[in-house]
């Protein structure tokens, strides 16, 4: 690109509103969906992916998740290709070979946490390999702020061009990628549950600029578990579930109900066994837990015997909940008792040495030594009790760990051989047996089934529900709301860090927990 | 442009880019860097007044050049978060291969300069390649290429050293000859510095190396070549290093198989204390010579105040660690208030 481009997006948006006008004359859509499908081995990632974006218009793609949005937004970015459907830009079908491509046809996508480039200024973030250039091809920063700014200003937010990008908020850095989209000439934004990290300010301003890029004649899609936000800015919404494309229809004709009830919509099936038993003595108490800026004010109680569900929305601060429960992270205030005994704030060897066990939900990173035998991980939370004067005994190392792989239905080859050459299934079950060799009162466990496939996931709800059946108390953090259900005697559900909502097996539904998580509490009274 | 059919509403008036107030901000950390050897040099004069004379000052001068020249291609490649350990022993190889040929072959002296640089250019090829093809971490490639050069020159020197008379005079004089008072070797060494710090501002590949060392991913995504330009950064120091080998054969006039030996820690080191971050993204070539002036003044002024010498290394290492300390808690407050800045923004 030479001089004559040196303005960017601005000289270009004459042309750009030029092409604009034609989309909106002909009513075309500016890019379209049809029937895509996307599979990851055996994994269906996307059955029926359609979606039609139109110039000027907010469309809205909702889905619970893993319903198959986020692959629907990777085929959009070209980082994907699907393995069977149409996508067509102003009603030309094209293939998208990678995310240069997608940036060429005018496709910008605005994920949840930008990339930019921390050490560089905010103007060189949006013009990279693009920065206007003076006679020898000399960078001419005084043209590039300048060019910045004024995008800004159509924008209508302040934002220094010369400033470095390290340092700024999560919605200063989006308003950075918009800006970078809008000098590429991009007609369609995606955005990818840009609300998500936000505070309440910061989304209003975001609203104010989707409202002039809508004016610009951009077609934008917007992704987001907050119905009121869809509700307010979105013209269309599409609804996505189980991969394939459910609804679509104009905002207007929609209420929170039918969508809600679009987005669920399934039989719980039979996939679920549980055996009824009557909760024993408090196990856990929480009381008052807070975590400045995290999580405020959560109590509650597991009991002997009981499976306690802790869901919400992604964000939703549950994880967070966990691990100041367990004291991974201090907590600001509150307190946390085990079988009546207060737990210091921020010791994970005392909550381990009171009995309780922590299953997270990054088996690689925080479970599991990969590169070492099954028996020594299975092994590794309990070496003090199969120590004596220090060494361990290889031999008792291995009796405990044969004892849980039967217990646990564990496929694997030889007790040497690494955890890494198991699968996602059996490997959960390996941390699984790690912490359950420990008897403890109270097992934590967060997104117990996440990444592993069908049967096994079936395996590890049994061995729950047995857990339990003998007297363990568990809680269960899962996003899957059928597990949820499932699973456990009592559902808890966290909204932005607050307790709004809790259930006991018998009144909960996917329809009462989806509202207490994305803040819809008041009306569902109502 | 369209008009916007959602009138909007700004949340404060849009004012003037802050251009000023950034620039010189950026420029406050070299002149930071300036502002101590200044400093090292008055005090040092206090202490002895001999310090300040002509000819002292021209051995802090020369005395940083070599150091400097290095450092402006290893801050090249450590922008990208990369690091040329191979410098000090391509700098020793190309001073002996130089000095060999004067002495062999008689050569002009012109040459004598382009073969030094295509020496160290190729060493910094074969650097860049086995990184940016075979994806071999810098550290290990330049670790091994250190030994591996250091282990050929001693083969080809082999007791033979290059002596004072065996070197054409007039290269001789690049060493020791003054423009006004100053040391041709430093002109050449500013010069390299001004160009190569006026390219790294202004061209889109140099912005490039920037974004690579920043944040990689974001790089391929912005579909920045980055194996490309990493291999480019790395030849560029190879050439500089090539280039210090027919400074250092000028400037001494003898070469054997120890020439260089230990320089690229002392060059990592100026980069450094020059604001150069050593996980890359930022840093100026400016900053690095100046990084390399400040260490050679602090030696030197060490020296002058005849403080034992077994403990010059120590006190020098003792003021790395000092001015890269200050660096980072600077750097933190400045973060920082760019974060309360722009807290104070949202609130109006």
């Amino acid at each position: 690109m030479g001089a004559g481009d040196s303005a960017g997006g601005l000289e270009g948006g004459d042309g750009a509103a030029a092409k604009v006008a034609a989309d909106v004359a002909s009513a075309v859509a500016v890019l379209e969906l049809r029937h895509a499908a996307k599979s990851f081995g055996p994994v269906k990632a996307l059955l029926d992916g359609s979606v039609e974006l139109r110039a000027g218009e907010v469309h809205a793609l909702l889905g619970e998740n893993g319903a198959g949005k986020s692959t629907l937004v990777k085929i959009l970015a070209g980082v994907y290709q699907p393995d069977s459907g149409q996508l067509l830009v102003s009603g030309a079908e094209i293939t998208l070979h990678g995310p240069a491509a997608a940036r060429a046809a005018g496709i910008a996508v605005i994920y949840q946490e930008p990339m930019l480039f921390p050490d560089l200024t905010v103007a060189e973030n949006i013009y990279m390999g693009r920065q206007p250039v003076r006679a020898g091809r000399r960078i001419d920063r005084g043209a590039m702020n300048r060019a910045a700014n004024e995008i800004f200003a159509q924008l209508g937010v302040v934002l220094d061009p010369a400033r470095p990008a390290r340092g700024l908020s999560v919605a200063d850095q989006q308003i950075v990628e918009i800006a970078k989209a809008l000098s590429l000439d991009a007609r369609v934004l995606i955005m990818d549950e840009p609300t998500a990290a936000l505070s309440s300010v910061e989304v209003e301003r975001l609203f104010r600029v989707i409202a002039a890029l809508r004016g610009r004649g951009a077609a934008i899609m917007f992704i987001s578990h907050r119905l009121d936000e869809v509700f307010a800015i979105c013209q269309q919404v599409t609804i996505m579930r189980d991969g394939k494309f459910v609804l679509n229809a104009p905002t207007g004709e929609l209420d929170v109900d039918t969508v809600i009830r679009a987005m669920i919509g399934r039989d719980l099936g039979e996939m679920y066994q549980k055996t009824g038993t009557v909760p024993g003595e408090v196990v856990l108490a929480v009381d008052q837990l807070v975590r400045e800026n995290v999580f405020y004010d959560v109590s509650f109680n597991v009991r002997r015997g009981e499976v306690v569900a802790l869901a919400g929305l992604v964000g939703a601060g549950r994880t967070e909940v966990a691990r100041a429960i367990f004291g991974i992270d201090r907590r600001t205030s509150g307190s946390v008792r085990l079988l009546g005994k207060a737990l210091p704030n921020g010791e994970p060897a005392a909550a381990m040495a009171a009995g309780i066990a922590f299953v997270p939900e990054d088996r690689r990173q925080q479970g599991l030594v990969m590169d070492l035998a099954i028996d020594h991980n299975v092994a590794l939370a309990s070496l003090h009790r199969l120590s004596k004067a220090g060494f361990i005994f290889r031999s008792a190392e291995r009796r405990l760990a044969v004892t849980w792989a039967e217990r646990l239905q564990l496929k694997y080859g030889r007790m040497r051989d690494m955890v890494s050459t198991l699968s996602g299934g059996n490997q959960q079950k390996v941390v699984l047996g790690k912490w359950l060799a420990r008897k403890p009162s109270l097992l934590i466990i967060d997104e117990p089934t996440r990444g592993i496939d069908v049967a096994t996931k079936a395996e590890v709800h049994r061995i729950i529900d047995e857990l339990a059946a003998e007297g363990m108390a568990v809680l269960m953090i899962s996003s899957e709301l059928p597990e949820v259900l499932g699973v456990s005697d009592r559902i808890l559900v966290l909204h932005e860090g607050r307790l709004t909502g809790e259930f006991a097996r018998a009144d909960a539904t996917e329809d009462k927990i989806i509202r207490a998580a994305t803040g819809q509490v008041a009306k569902a009274a109502a | 442009m369209t008009a916007p059919a959602a009138p909007m509403t700004p949340m404060t008036p849009v004012q003037a880019p802050g251009i000023p107030r950034i620039a010189r901000f950026l420029r406050a950390r070299e002149a930071g860097t300036l502002a101590l050897v200044l400093l090292v040099f008055l005090l040092t004069t206090l202490k002895n007044h001999n310090f300040a004379s002509s000819g002292s000052i021209q051995q802090l001068l020369v005395g940083a050049s070599l150091i400097a020249l290095l450092g402006v291609g290893e801050t090249m490649v450590i922008v990208t978060r990369n690091i040329d350990l191979s410098v000090g022993s391509t700098l020793g190889l190309s001073a002996f291969v130089v000095g060999d040929l004067f002495r062999s072959q008689h050569i002009p002296v012109w040459s004598g300069f382009v073969i030094a640089i295509a020496i160290g250019a190729t060493v910094g090829a074969v650097n860049g390649a086995i990184t940016t093809l075979a994806r071999v971490p810098s550290l290990v490639v330049t670790l091994a290429m250190l030994y591996i050069i250091r282990g050929l020159d001693s083969k080809l020197v082999n007791g033979n050293i290059v002596v004072p008379g065996q070197v054409p005079h007039a290269f001789i004089e690049v060493g020791y000859e003054t423009v006004f008072g100053i040391p041709w070797l430093a002109i050449i060494v500013a010069v390299v510095v001004a160009i190569v710090g006026y390219a790294m501002r202004t061209f889109r590949p140099a912005r490039e190396l920037y974004a690579i060392g920043s944040n990689p991913e974001a790089a391929a995504l912005a579909g920045i070549p980055s194996a490309r330009r990493v291999f480019v950064a790395f030849v560029t120091s190879g050439a500089l290093a090539g280039l210090g080998g027919a400074l250092f054969l000028a400037l001494f006039a003898q070469v054997d198989n120890s020439a260089g030996l230990g320089y690229e820690l002392n060059v990592v080191a100026a980069a450094v204390v020059g604001g150069v971050a050593i996980f890359g993204g930022s840093g100026t070539v400016v900053g690095a010579a100046l990084g390399a002036l400040l260490l050679n003044t602090i030696q030197q002024g060490l020296v002058a105040v005849r403080s034992s010498s077994f403990w010059d290394e120590a006190i020098a290492g003792g003021l790395l660690l000092a001015a890269i300390s200050i660096d980072r808690l600077l750097a933190l407050r400045v973060a920082r208030s760019l974060r309360s800045a722009e807290g104070a923004h949202r609130e109006l």
